[in-house]
């Protein structure tokens, strides 16, 4: 035994006990990590270094180097490589959660001080570039109207190709829509919007209207509910098609009663996500719906506002009234989506396909 | 080639035994194929016009649409050509990839490896929002947030860096509405995609390999190294081009943040330059009837690039199907 303990000793170390290695104490990492950020700070400070991002990178690059250091000099090179790796992964998520925070909070402290009933009632009708007040209602009904009438077009033919694909696709020729379903959901939206601007206005003559919006939304819509819905329809137990078709059941009625019944809650939460996310698209409004200042009820007749474009209109305007009433608005706008998506994940969860297992 | 998994093979229906099928059967069956062909048609449709409109347009141009700097369709003869905003496009992609790639992986990691479970689960939950986040939404706080705070940044880069050309800014101080801050707002904007994506690919890895890995005494980074990350590369990839056909697309962004110019300069820093998105969503208002058709020709070349890039990460993802990130 004592041949092993010694081969395991790392020879400074006398005093520790024999089958460890010198290791770091736990505080270690949260040590180094506040001296580079101290010395960080000094150092801008020192510097006079404007920008507080500089001050962060500095601190990083010192936290990294310094961990590496500092291990290789107690641990060894594997460790120092493990603590480098952590602290990169650990430095990578801060790096990210500050914009995304602070996009967030940015959003919602600025939204918060322009929203109000008022905002919310109102349309920006008589309402000058230079005048607070003012507000979002028109924007809200045209969203709501272009995103229903996209849904409507985009929903049917969506369920209807995903069915396809997963009850009746096979071969070739299901391979091909798969591949280019997939395809389909990386059209970027700019695109879609020229391809109905070339269709339905340059060719057909039709004016700006929201249903025009709409049909470019339903095409960006139309993939990620396939995708979603085929998915889900993967998930139900084919013994419940097998017992439903042993019984005598048609096979439309055998989808229509036993398939879709089971999947309905992740279908539905697919088909939410995907009116999430057309309803944060602007470049298609941009082209097709033109924007308007006033109520306008009617989505298949003149040009209609969105919150979207609500937003990029006023960003565009660039008085500070204007730059508050889009943040309120992108902060309704944020809302919107994120109630769409939390209330989508919990019928999620709440209706989950019982897979049988 | 029956190797359809067993769970998405319907049985056989009656047709093989008898000719008789119900008038439901059929009619859902059609309609369940037409929807199929229909979205088949738009596809093809959208090719289809885009490029007839592209050719008129193109056909009209009075220079080399694809090396010509300026936009001036409705100047008479018209003159425009794509090459500054096909440069302004890949750039800022290109930024915004080297930025986004290694700090997503990194923290799809740190979800599926480093954070501890109780923090892992909601912290998925919270990405997966985050990509929800509407991207004019990214724009305005580009715009107004981000641009003024990297001013510090920009004067930095520029008085260190500036030997690297690339860093060099021609008149330090110019507000930051440059190709580089659209980098880095794409690469903020594609971070929870790539995340989400590359994350989903992480958590299947088998158990087994990384627990081989332990009991030959490898630390957790060498766990990853030898064990996740040559299981997730094709996903990685995967992951990453699906954020770059987002990034290559992504309109009100650029166009909030970039102050653009028909310049094709290699000081990332200068606010110049322009991409195609960006290009048509300024340019539309103002466009005459011939504009917009060079404004679609422009599109049809967006269109082209990012279906090539979606095909591309879609074909890897294919070929090795049981890590689909394909949901996404």
């Amino acid at each position: 035994m004592s041949d092993l303990t010694t081969g395991a000793r790392t020879g400074t170390s006398g005093a520790r006990p024999p089958l460890a290695h010198r290791r770091l104490p736990r505080w270690a990492p949260g040590g180094i990590a506040a001296g580079s950020i101290v010395l960080g700070v000094v150092i801008g400070l020192l510097g006079h270094l404007s920008s507080h991002i500089q001050w962060g990178l500095i601190a990083l690059v010192l936290f990294i180097g310094g961990t590496y250091a500092i291990t290789t000099a107690v641990e060894g090179s594997r460790q120092a490589k493990d603590r480098v790796a952590t602290s990169l992964v650990w430095a990578s998520f801060v790096v990210a959660i500050i914009p995304l925070y602070s996009l967030v909070e940015t959003t919602i402290s600025k939204g918060i001080e322009t929203l109000n009933g008022n905002f919310l009632s109102h349309s920006m009708a008589g309402v000058l570039n230079n005048d607070p007040g003012g507000g979002v209602y028109h924007a809200i009904i045209g969203t709501l109207e272009q995103v229903g009438l996209a849904s409507v077009m985009a929903v049917p033919i969506g369920l209807f190709t995903a069915i396809y694909l997963v009850e009746y696709g096979r071969g070739k020729f299901a391979t091909t829509v798969t591949f280019f379903v997939d395809v389909m959901t990386g059209i970027p939206s700019i695109v879609s919007g020229l391809f109905i601007l070339a269709v339905w206005i340059i060719i057909l003559g039709f004016s700006f209207s929201g249903f025009a919006g709409s049909l470019a939304l339903a095409i960006l819509m139309l993939p990620i509910v396939v995708r979603s819905t085929e998915e889900m329809l993967k998930l139900v137990p084919n013994e419940l098609r097998e017992a439903s078709l042993a019984l005598g059941v048609p096979k439309w009625r055998t989808i229509l009663k036993v398939v879709l019944p089971t999947s309905i809650g992740g279908i539905l939460t697919g088909v939410m996500l995907a009116v999430a996310r057309i309803a944060g698209e602007t470049a298609p409004v941009l082209l097709l719906v033109f924007g308007n200042q006033y109520i306008n009820n009617d989505p298949f007749s003149g040009a209609q506002s969105s919150l979207p474009y609500y937003v990029y209109e006023q960003y565009v305007v660039g008085t500070d009234a204007a730059y508050n009433r889009a943040w309120g608005a992108a902060l309704v706008l944020i809302a919107f989506v994120m109630i769409l998506n939390i209330v989508a994940r919990g019928i999620a969860r709440w209706k989950a396909p019982k897979t049988g297992r | 080639m029956d190797i359809a998994p067993a769970e998405s093979a319907p049985p056989p229906s009656a047709k093989s035994r008898s000719n008789f099928t119900r008038p439901g059967d059929r009619i859902f069956a059609s309609l369940a194929s037409g929807s199929s062909i229909l979205l088949l048609l738009i596809m093809g449709a959208i090719a289809l016009f885009l490029t007839t409109r592209a050719i008129y347009a193109i056909s009209q141009d009075h220079a080399n649409f694809f090396t010509t700097f300026e936009w001036n369709a409705d100047s008479t003869p018209p003159v425009f050509g794509i090459a500054v905003l096909a440069y302004g496009t890949v750039i800022s992609s290109v930024i915004a990839m080297i930025l986004a790639v290694p700090i997503a992986v990194g923290i799809a990691l740190f979800i599926s490896h480093y954070a501890p479970r109780r923090l892992a689960t909601p912290l998925a939950y919270i990405v997966d929002l985050l990509a929800a986040v509407p991207s004019i939404v990214y724009g305005l706080w580009g715009a107004l947030f981000l641009v003024p705070h990297l001013g510090g940044l920009n004067l930095w880069l520029d008085h260190y860096l500036s030997w690297t050309v690339i860093f060099d800014q021609s008149n330090p101080g110019t507000a930051a509405r440059s190709l580089f801050t659209v980098g880095i707002l794409l690469a903020i904007m594609i971070l929870p995609v790539i995340t989400n994506v590359s994350g989903e690919v992480f958590r299947q890895v088998p158990r087994m390999h990384e627990e081989a890995a332990l009991a030959l005494g490898a630390t957790r980074w060498e766990v990853i190294r030898l064990s996740v990350l040559p299981f997730a590369r094709s996903g990685i990839i995967s992951a990453s081009m699906l954020g770059l056909g987002r990034a290559l697309g992504e309109t009100m962004a650029v166009a909030t943040v970039l102050s653009s110019s028909p310049v094709l300069t290699a000081h990332l820093l200068d606010p110049e330059g322009g991409t195609f998105a960006q290009n048509i969503a300024s340019k539309f208002g103002e466009a005459s009837d011939f504009g917009r058709d060079a404004l679609i020709a422009s599109g049809l070349v967006l269109f082209i690039i990012t279906l090539l890039v979606n095909g591309a990460a879609r074909l890897i993802i294919a070929r090795r199907k049981e890590y689909s990130g394909a949901n996404a």
